[in-house]
């Protein structure tokens, strides 16, 4: 039994000045019946703008395991957002 | 008291996210014991979260969504065919526009929610496998014929309508993939059910024939809707894991009763009875009384005994076959042309 | 001679009869992702019949609406070609229908978006663009199928071949009453084959198919003189509708 076609991740453009954000995926031959496939099931409903498939083998992805040592030491540098800073009363535009 | 024999078994019925066996059929697997989960899957539950693809989980919840969601993917791709059945024969252009839209909606719901359960390390090709070979099973409500064009306009209104009780929780599911698709859907759900109830009401204020047929459809599809929550909670041995670790949300007895108190006024609405005597509203306890419903019938189509098991097999079945040499050909031509734009080894090496 | 009413309503027959062929495949198609593309083809083939329809009642102005026209009408009255309306149940020869039938619709509607009708160049100007898909998606198959396996290859030929000879209809200026040409309304059939011919034969080359050579069917749709399975494709999508005289849906 021969398998199924690959899989391709589908990011859809929702509007003009949006990023290309992840909907969902699918199964096609190939890169150009994937795009079709893609504005077929994923924009019907005027949903986008523009489209980008991706092989769903060709994404590196950052593994739960290494959550801790990826993400935990961001969490103590306060002084990376504008709250830490004490502003004087009165002052604006700051 | 229904007898519920648990043990490890693939024969299980999905009814659009609800999750339930056949009496003397084997149920899924028990849970294992919660001190089996991993500290951070217990703590991403605990806080409400988002399980996603790559989280650490329980065998036995990978294995609970991968069946849950396949069946319910099953179940959308064979709800074609029960109202693609009547494509070919609508009774007005606009009708039969709303209608392909409908069935090529409920292929779109299939394809979410199989790439939902891809998430899970499963391939679409063995799930379909599964369902052909009928390892695993899609709702019983689309053994049911359809009969006359006013069972399009039951399917929406009471089919879909219990459907999306069923599966508003479901966004709120705690396996992040499942739980996304699932709000994909209900936005689109929402679109069927208002054109069933729309045919329903046309009909019920059409000829006397018309209001016949509408009335004769929604004593055939009031209680197998019904029956599309599951067996009562007490009967239902897979709800209380599955509630736990945060698929299912309410109860198949509490959704039950949602949708009859949802329904009820519509009827009314519509002019349309119910097929049920017990039906009474009961300002105790602030909903409707229903009947008892009887899961004999039920039990039987799980088992396949249904007006229509085996006609609906047969038609995915030979879609699928039929497909085979188209599906090889793409693949075939894909592979001819990647091939193409390799250089050839030699001059790699040269390079 | 068909007039503006007799010109519309052929095309809007060639558009609803092919939507009844297409919707077969919803639930049928060789993979999930296909049977919503065809649904979708079968939805904008719907749509244009719909909007023709409706014109040509409105031109005709007997009080006729869309459905009198699609649910009310006998074999004799319908003016499609007969390519659309055989049965098409295997995918090759679908896909060479669609590319022969898009391509034809793709000139067709191009030139009438220039029509001096306002309404008929107003649909065609909408429908231009989704016919245009209907190709594309035509073409990229029939050269999968075509440069596939040794099974498709000679599959898509069959299909090719069998779909070839009805396809000399689209050009036939007879039925057209030439006034409508030369007062800019209507696209003179004849006048579009050169640039149909090129675009199929174009993508039969990059398929590695060999262009049929194969006899022309004497077919005349456009006389309402159809194949024995029109029939049959009416009976079952009128039947309901004639049921219930007078009926609302």
């Amino acid at each position: 039994m021969s398998r199924d076609w690959p899989l391709w991740e589908v990011f859809v453009r929702s509007r003009r000045g949006l990023s290309h954000v992840h909907v969902g995926s699918l199964h096609a031959p190939d890169a150009e019946m994937a795009l079709r496939n893609a504005r077929d099931l994923y924009t019907r409903r005027q949903e986008g703008v523009s489209l980008w498939v991706v092989p769903a083998s060709a994404i590196a992805a950052s593994s739960p395991d290494e959550k801790d040592s990826f993400f935990d030491p961001a969490a103590d540098k306060v002084y990376r957002h504008p709250t830490f800073y004490d502003v004087p009363e009165g002052v604006d535009h700051l | 008291m229904m007898q519920c024999s648990v043990t490890d078994s693939v024969t299980v019925e999905d009814v659009y996210g609800n999750d339930f066996t056949a009496p003397d059929q084997p149920a899924q697997p028990t849970r294992p014991a919660a001190s089996d989960e991993p500290a951070s899957f217990r703590d991403v539950l605990a806080a409400d979260g988002r399980i996603e693809p790559r989280d650490e989980m329980p065998e036995g919840y990978r294995r609970t969504l991968i069946r849950q969601i396949a069946q319910h993917a099953h179940s959308e791709i064979i709800g074609m065919q029960p109202e693609g059945n009547w494509i070919s024969r609508a009774p007005s252009l606009r009708r039969k526009a709303i209608l392909m839209a409908k069935v090529q909606d409920e292929a779109g719901h299939g394809l979410y929610l199989y790439a939902a359960a891809e998430t899970l390390g499963v391939d679409r090709a063995d799930l379909l496998d599964q369902l052909h070979s009928g390892r695993q099973k899609y709702s019983s409500i689309f053994n049911y014929p359809t009969l006359t064009w006013a069972d399009v306009g039951a399917i929406g209104w009471l089919v879909d309508g219990a459907a999306i009780v069923n599966q508003v929780p479901l966004c709120r599911c705690s396996y992040g993939p499942y739980g996304r698709a699932m709000v994909r859907v209900c936005k689109e759900e929402s679109f069927h059910q208002r054109q069933g109830f729309e045919i329903l009401h046309t009909l019920a204020k059409g000829t006397d024939a018309q209001r016949a047929m509408a009335q004769d459809a929604v004593d055939r599809y009031w209680w197998p809707s019904l029956m599309m929550f599951g067996p009562p909670d007490d009967d239902s041995p897979n709800s209380a894991q599955s509630m736990a670790w945060g698929i299912k949300r309410h109860s198949n007895d509490d959704l039950r009763q949602r949708f009859v108190d949802m329904t009820v006024p519509q009827s009314e609405a519509l002019g349309l009875s119910l097929p049920d005597p017990e039906i009474a509203w009961n300002s105790d306890r602030g909903h409707y009384d229903f009947g008892e419903v009887d899961f004999t019938e039920l039990f039987e189509v799980i088992r396949g005994n249904g007006p229509c098991n085996a006609e609906r097999m047969a038609h995915r079945v030979r879609a699928h076959e039929d497909g085979a040499w188209v599906r090889e050909a793409a693949t075939a031509y894909a592979d001819k042309r990647s091939r193409q734009a390799r250089p050839p080894k030699a001059e790699e090496g040269a390079a | 001679m068909a007039g503006l009413f007799g010109y519309t309503l052929a095309l809007a027959d060639d558009a609803l009869i092919s939507a009844q062929r297409m919707s077969w495949w919803i639930s049928r198609a060789p993979q999930l992702e296909e049977d919503v593309a065809l649904a979708n083809i079968g939805l904008d083939q719907l749509g244009q019949a719909r909007l023709l329809l409706a014109y040509a009642g409105e031109v005709e102005a007997a009080g006729r609406g869309e459905d009198d026209l699609a649910y009310l009408r006998d074999e004799r009255e319908f003016r499609n070609v007969c390519l659309v309306e055989r049965e098409q149940t295997d995918f090759g020869v679908t896909m060479a229908r669609l590319l022969i039938f898009s391509a034809w619709q793709c000139e067709l509607y191009a030139a009438l978006s220039r029509s001096a009708d306002a309404t008929l160049a107003g649909v065609a100007g909408k429908a231009v663009k989704e016919v245009a898909y209907h190709l594309d998606h035509a073409s990229r198959w029939v050269v999968r199928l075509g440069d596939g396996t040794d099974v498709s290859h000679q599959r898509m030929q069959a299909g090719l071949d069998a779909e070839w000879p009805w396809a000399a209809e689209l050009f036939d200026d007879a039925f057209l009453d030439t006034g409508l040409v030369d007062s800019g309304v209507a696209a003179l059939p004849s006048s579009l084959r050169d640039a149909v011919d090129a675009g199929v034969s174009a993508v039969i080359d990059e398929a590695t198919l060999t262009r049929p050579d194969v006899a022309t069917h004497y077919s005349a749709g456009r006389d309402g003189r159809h194949t024995e399975q029109l029939g049959f494709l009416l009976a079952e999508m009128q039947h309901l509708a004639r049921s219930h005289p007078g009926a609302t849906w």
